[in-house]
């Protein structure tokens, strides 16, 4: 059983929870993920660890509710214990002296890239952090991001802070800096890790993006997570997250991801409509 | 032995063989000759006093041959329905020339069954604590054996497992109607009562090595199975409705899939299913899907001959109605404009020379190629052992294949203080080797800790 401390929406359908997971936290390193069940009998998924409490032992876990389990998630309230939390999975984000680090973070990914972010500025990189979201009313964190950025930039669809549009801009942005990039690092939804992988390509940069197909065990046991990356089959959860962004069949994870489009649907109907009320 | 009837099971995930009335079990066990020098016990890897125990059966007295069983086997209602008996115990009972070997595996689970029905197992009294600490990381068959024994005599286990539920393959990959989950937690929390203590949501070599754990552990034992899943690397793998058998399987009986949507992780209903492979992973899929309401056939490139599978479960999965391919290899998966499977590309074949593992190598047919209308596929042609803990292991050797080198007499590793047993080691194989490969692991290790 793991402890929930904390839950918090911090903006409109995104959701903030803080748990005890001793272990995990201590073992923990940037842009690795772990295996969540938010009741008995619950489905598995993955969520990536947006900051963390090596003293206290606590993860903090930054997440859309999307579906089912994501629901059931932003339910829960502190006191509550989840049935598991494994990990930490995947591998580490790679941290080196890169020089110019852009770190794109979108929806959940702006909490995920956080660490990251930490990680690169200790290594003495220049951060810049690009915080894309659909309205200035979603973005988040940006206190705690220009803490370990150089700088920040947001890009809102709606233009109500930062740049109007979507990563489309991005060149622009690169443009406008005083040196070049050497690295970009993006998290969050596979159209945003698309979009952004399109835009860098042209540029000649390196581009790293964190993939997010489905899973189940994420140990490299069920295969469910294979990604196409050059060519060749990989499994997300053993191999990645991070993969080359300009590497990725993209079709192919888009329409990975859809597999359970009809199921997912059903799953909210059925197990909602007498759950309204929220258990405490 | 009685079964659910063909019509009936396909529908269902209850059990299939429904067990032995202490009538019919009395009657069997009384048809045993209780050989001087039995044969059976060279069949069965953990050499159990199976004359023994069926003497019991045949005098009434189940109790006392409960105690027999488990002198030598710590699971004996899995074993009774999971072993392949016919190539080991039943294959070398005396009665097998005349055709009426003894049902040892049938006899077995009648047995573990009956204690069963008497309600709560006596736990015996604990051990003086020998003050001796081991992981144990897996809870499979190899590691629940360990556990097991270890405990027993005196020294603290602790079990270390990935899933959140214990088991292995008993619980994530054998389906419901061979194996119930029942039966499978009630050992669990039988050894729990012995003491052990189970700490589930742990993966060795990523929440911590095996080098961590040695600091706060006298001795590992490795029991992590055969858990990676192979691919046949052909066109179309990765579209959607293409499984892992692992994949499949794990929705199914570890999350329950099947009773989708009262529980949530979701299962698709297909109509059309292939199953690629021919051995137990196979059979258990193709009726599995059977069951969802699929039209289920198994894809094997060679013939029935020679199919792996135990020949009772085959048998049943032919009177259940799966449809079987023979001396058909899939070469190409072809999807539609959804990135959905629709249809599969095949091979006839036909069997060439013995090869190397001395079955008639299955060769193609130029020109045969020929195409199935499918909705999905389930990839079961095999499994090697997870890298994950050898990678995080500096120093433990690792054969060709991924799996761990170990003593076969005493599960010792190329680490000190490691021992390793079970499909890690083999590679996939059988819950009664992963178990004997337990016990000596256990002996070992408890030599081990008694110099200390
Ligand atoms: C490595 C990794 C890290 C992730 N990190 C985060 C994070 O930090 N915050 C966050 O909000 N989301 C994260 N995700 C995505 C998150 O796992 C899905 O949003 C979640 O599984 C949705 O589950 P659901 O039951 O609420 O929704 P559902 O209604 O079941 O599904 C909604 C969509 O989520 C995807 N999805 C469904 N089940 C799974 C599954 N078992 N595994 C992966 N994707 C699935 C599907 O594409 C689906 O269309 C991450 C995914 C991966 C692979
Ligand atoms: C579908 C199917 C049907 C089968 N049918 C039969 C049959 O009819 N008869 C028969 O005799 N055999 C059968 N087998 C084979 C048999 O189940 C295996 O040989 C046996 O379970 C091996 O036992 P094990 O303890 O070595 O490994 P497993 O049963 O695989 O258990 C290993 C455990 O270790 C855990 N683990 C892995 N890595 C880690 C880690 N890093 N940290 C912590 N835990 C970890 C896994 O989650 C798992 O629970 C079948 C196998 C399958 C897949
Ligand atoms: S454990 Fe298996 S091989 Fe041994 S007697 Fe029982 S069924 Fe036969
Ligand atoms: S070999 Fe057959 S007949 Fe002889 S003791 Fe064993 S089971 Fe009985
Ligand atoms: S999630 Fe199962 S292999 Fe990656």
């Amino acid at each position: 059983m793991f402890k929930l401390l904390e839950t918090q929406m911090i903006v409109p359908n995104i959701h903030l929870v803080t748990l005890e997971a001793p272990a995990i936290a201590s073992e923990i390193r940037p842009g690795q993920f772990v295996i969540v069940r938010a009741e008995e009998e619950g489905e598995r998924i993955p969520l990536s660890v947006s900051d963390w409490d090596r003293e206290k032992g606590t993860l903090t876990i930054i997440f859309m509710n999307v579906g089912n389990t994501t629901g059931k998630l932003a339910s829960l309230r502190g006191g509550q214990n989840l049935p598991t939390v494994v990990g930490p999975l995947g591998n580490a984000t790679e941290i080196e002296k890169f020089g110019t680090v852009l770190c794109l973070g979108g929806c959940y990914g702006i909490g995920s890239i956080f660490p990251i972010a930490r990680g690169l500025k200790e290594k003495e990189n220049k951060v810049i952090t690009v915080i894309e979201a659909r309205s200035s009313y979603l973005c988040y964190w940006e206190e705690k991001l220009e803490q370990v950025s150089d700088r920040i930039v947001s890009i809102t669809r709606d233009g109500t802070k930062g740049y109007r549009g979507h990563v489309d801009r991005l060149p622009e942005i690169i443009k406008s800096l005083d040196e070049p990039v050497d690295r970009m690092i993006i998290n969050g939804c596979t159209f945003l890790l698309k979009k952004g992988s399109d835009a860098s390509r042209p540029l000649g940069i390196k581009t790293v993006v964190s993939l997010n197909p489905i899973m189940i065990d994420g140990t490299g046991m069920c295969g469910v997570c294979r990604v196409t990356v050059g060519g060749s089959t990989k499994f997300a959860c053993v191999d990645g997250p991070d993969f080359d962004g300009h590497q990725v069949d993209w079709a192919e994870l888009l329409q990975r991801r859809r597999t359970y489009m009809p199921e997912e649907v059903t799953s909210m109907r059925t197990s909602r409509c007498e759950e309204h009320v929220v258990k405490r | 032995m009685p079964k659910q009837a063909a019509e009936v099971r396909r529908h269902n995930f209850s059990e299939v063989a429904l067990g032995y009335s202490v009538e019919h079990a009395v009657e069997e066990a009384r048809r045993c000759l209780n050989c001087k020098k039995p044969k059976c016990v060279l069949g069965c890897p953990v050499e159990i006093d199976i004359p023994g125990f069926i003497r019991c059966i045949a005098e009434r007295d189940f109790s006392s041959g409960v105690s027999v069983l488990k002198e030598k086997n710590l699971l004996p209602a899995i074993c009774g329905r999971v072993c392949p008996q016919e190539e080991q115990c039943e294959e070398t009972c005396i009665l097998l020339k005349k055709g009426g070997q003894i049902a040892i595996g049938r006899l077995e689970r009648f047995l573990a069954d009956w204690e069963a029905r008497q309600g709560e197992l006596e736990i015996p009294k604990s051990p003086a604590a020998t003050g001796k600490k081991v992981a144990v990381v897996g809870g499979g068959p190899a590691g629940l054996t360990v556990a097991g024994d270890l405990i027993k005599l005196g020294h603290q286990v602790i079990i270390f497992e990935a899933l959140h539920k214990m088991g292995g393959v008993l619980i994530y990959g054998i389906p419901e109607f061979r194996l119930p989950k029942a039966i499978v937690s009630r050992e669990v929390d039988y050894l729990k009562k012995l003491g052990v203590e189970v700490i589930t949501d742990f993966v060795v070599g990523k929440t911590r090595t095996v080098d961590s754990l040695l600091q706060e552990f006298d001795a590992i034992f490795i029991g992590s199975g055969a858990g990676l899943p192979w691919f046949m690397d052909i066109p179309g793998e990765n579209l959607n409705g293409v499984y892992s058998a692992n994949e499949y399987l794990t929705r199914m009986n570890l999350m329950k899939g099947y009773l989708f949507p009262r529980f949530p992780t979701p299962i698709k209903e297909h109509k059309r299913v292939a199953v690629v492979g021919g051995g137990n992973v196979a059979m258990d899929c193709a009726r599995t899907a059977l069951r969802l309401g699929a039209e289920a056939r198994i894809i094997y490139r060679r013939s029935r001959q020679e199919l792996p599978a135990r020949e009772e479960e085959v048998e049943n999965a032919e009177e259940e109605g799966v449809i079987f391919d023979f001396l058909t290899l899939p070469i190409r998966y072809i999807g539609n404009e959804n990135g959905w499977i629709k249809e599969i590309e095949c091979l006839r074949m036909e069997l060439g020379e013995p090869d190397s593992s001395g079955r008639r190598r299955p060769v193609p047919i130029e020109g045969s190629e020929f195409i199935l209308p499918m909705d999905a596929a389930i990839c079961a042609i095999g499994n090697s052992p997870n890298p994950l803990i050898a990678a995080s292991t500096p120093g433990l050797e690792v054969g060709k294949r991924g799996n761990i080198v170990a003593d076969e007499e005493s599960g010792k590793t190329s680490r000190e203080r490691v021992w390793a047993g079970g499909d890690v080691v083999t590679g996939a194989a059988t819950v009664i080797l992963a178990m004997g490969a337990g016990r000596k692991a256990a002996r070992s290790i408890h030599e081990h800790l008694s110099s200390l």
